[in-house]
């Protein structure tokens, strides 16, 4: 999940003898599985709860590109080059869609950079794990796609349109990331000793921040209950945790590599994997700014911003002098 | 030297330009001034990494049945035939746009040549990578003027990257044996008479961008032809080939 651990606004779900006569007719339309547009009427908590997560998801398209483009200079063909090319171009392009969709709620692409700059936003933990050999990018693509996709596909049908739509073209190509990534480990896999020792660490070293992508279980939890009951989040951090690790188990046993968990066995009865938990104390570690690579990873982005402020500058003066000319000549 | 040696030269210089600057351009990923300029710098390396394929391929063949990645990864310094201006390190964000821009400018007006080759492999080739190569120098060219039009201090920068380019210039317009046997051929157009329309093409874009085209036609050189890169290709080359050089023989 790209956007994880996002607070719901508000005080949990109200009954509708609670809610006003607009929160009521709101409520109406998300139940008969009626889009929300940005210029309808929506509660504040909605709002402000949806630009928290969409604002997450766009950072996370963002900051996602350094892992990644760690590597690209170092791709060992001209071919995988070119598909990691495209994959971070990819991400940059979800980025871009869903900067515009949060646009929609009323918040600037640039208010929202300078939250994440200065820590106020967060993005997905899962990108401040670095990408050590060349496998890791594999393993970004079947495992790491491969658990935002658990989340994305059913966030397809979510109930504010812009983030649904964009939703959709994201799934397309995610889904394509994805079976690049597996492509590109099942050939080292299948490859010298060396190279299946780099795919088994990069199993190694992802396997539980995949599984912390989808957030500690939510049960219990109230804001997911409001998040539910207003459809921005469809299911259950354990539901998509389970459904994961059912559909990567088989495939990591046709690549060979065994996943870093002596418990993890089918389980007849309930029709599922049983499995470990991540290291939930790591998780709030790295959500609390201290992963691996949390600091370098803002550190880059501010540096990008700061440094290419000139640049935006320039752009923008000779926009205004190019608009000043036209209207003086008009 | 026959024709196949000079063939197969001409086509390295080709591949080679594309493939360095390719890798140059995707230094950026992730660190761009604006997300827009992310999506634009991928995309431009990954037009130059494709076109890399095609010309050295080809070069592959001629040259004994090697794979375009063989060329790429397991080649040395002196074994590179890409002009210099390509392997200068990116310095900041206008620089960058300047030697996309230089290069363009010469890469349009050469393919827009090559398209009518005698050898139908070498239009062809040409004929894809002119319709990216278009879009790059309108791309770049805009940037150019937009930053050199733009801010006191986005001109200074965009200047200061010109000057320190433009003693990289003259080397894509050197001819040598190599291109006069390509001329005879019918395979390429002699560099030196691409010069005027490319004078022409940069003096219009620089012109509106208000920076001043230094008077100096002095050219380092030495790339094209292998007998002295920068300093700065060695160091590219270490990164790029070293997953192929560390693990010689495995497929990936």
């Amino acid at each position: 999940m790209y956007a994880q651990m996002i607070k719901t606004a508000g005080t949990g779900v109200k009954s509708r003898e609670e809610m006003s006569e607009q929160e009521r007719a709101f409520q109406d339309k998300i139940d008969a599985d009626i889009k929300i547009e940005p210029k309808d009427w929506m509660p504040d908590d909605y709002r402000a709860t949806l630009i928290r997560q969409i604002g997450q998801h766009a950072h996370s398209e963002i900051v996602g590109q350094l892992p990644e483009g760690n590597w690209i200079t170092r791709a060992p063909t001209l071919e995988r080059k070119a598909i990691l090319l495209a994959k971070v171009q990819d991400e940059a392009g979800h980025g871009l869609y869903l900067y515009c969709a949060a646009e929609t709620l009323g918040v600037s692409r640039d208010e929202i950079t300078e939250m994440l700059l200065d820590g106020r936003m967060k993005y997905s933990s899962i990108f401040n794990y670095p990408t050590l050999n060349w496998a890791d990018i594999g393993a970004v693509g079947w495992l790491v796609d491969g658990a935002a996709i658990m989340n994305q596909v059913p966030l397809q049908r979510t109930s504010f349109g812009p983030y649904s739509r964009a939703m959709i073209r994201i799934c397309k190509e995610e889904s394509f990331h994805q079976r690049q990534g597996y492509d590109a480990i099942r050939k080292m896999a299948e490859g010298t000793p060396e190279q299946r020792k780099m795919a088994q660490d990069a199993m190694n070293r992802f396997w539980y921040p995949s599984l912390m992508m989808f957030g500690p279980s939510d049960k219990e939890s109230v804001h997911s209950a409001q998040s539910m009951a207003w459809k921005i989040k469809i299911n259950t951090n354990d539901e998509l945790r389970q459904k994961f690790v059912d559909q990567t188990v088989p495939q990591a046993e046709y690549l060979g590599l065994t996943i870093p968990d002596p418990d993890l066995k089918w389980n007849e009865e309930r029709g599922h994997y049983d499995f470990s938990e991540p290291d939930w104390s790591e998780f709030f570690d790295v959500i609390k700014g201290n992963g691996p690579c949390n600091v370098d990873r803002l550190a880059a982005r501010n540096k990008a911003w700061d440094d290419g402020k000139w640049v935006r500058d320039g752009l923008l003066a000779h926009a205004r002098k190019k608009r000043g000319a036209k209207v003086a000549a008009e | 030297m026959t024709r196949d040696e000079a063939f197969l030269q001409f086509l390295l210089r080709m591949g080679d330009n594309t493939l360095i600057l390719g890798h140059r351009v995707s230094e950026w990923c992730g660190h761009a001034p604006v997300l827009e300029e992310d999506i634009a710098l991928a995309n431009t390396a990954l037009d130059l990494i494709g076109q890399t394929q095609m010309w050295l391929s080809l070069a592959g063949e001629i040259d004994g049945g090697k794979s375009a990645d063989d060329l790429a990864f397991l080649r040395d310094a002196w074994d590179f035939r890409n002009v210099l201006l390509v392997e200068v390190p990116n310095g900041d964000f206008g620089r960058t746009l300047m030697r996309q821009f230089l290069f363009d400018a010469w890469h349009s007006i050469m393919l827009g040549r090559l398209m009518t080759s005698s050898d139908e492999r070498v239009a062809a080739i040409a004929a894809k990578a002119s319709k990216e190569v278009t879009y790059h120098l309108e791309r770049s060219s805009d940037t150019v003027v937009g930053l050199g039009d733009g801010t006191e201090e986005s001109h200074a920068r965009m200047q200061e990257a010109l000057d320190y380019l433009w003693p990289y210039v003259g080397e894509m317009f050197v001819s040598d044996d190599v291109d006069a046997e390509m001329v005879a051929a019918g395979i390429a157009s002699n560099p030196s008479d691409l010069r005027e329309e490319y004078d022409a093409l940069v003096g219009r874009v620089l012109a509106e961008a208000t920076l001043t085209t230094p008077e100096s036609r002095f050219a380092h050189k030495g790339g094209r032809d292998g007998r002295m890169h920068t300093e700065h290709l060695g160091h590219l080359l270490t990164q790029m080939q070293w997953l192929q050089r560390a693990y010689p023989g495995a497929t990936w």
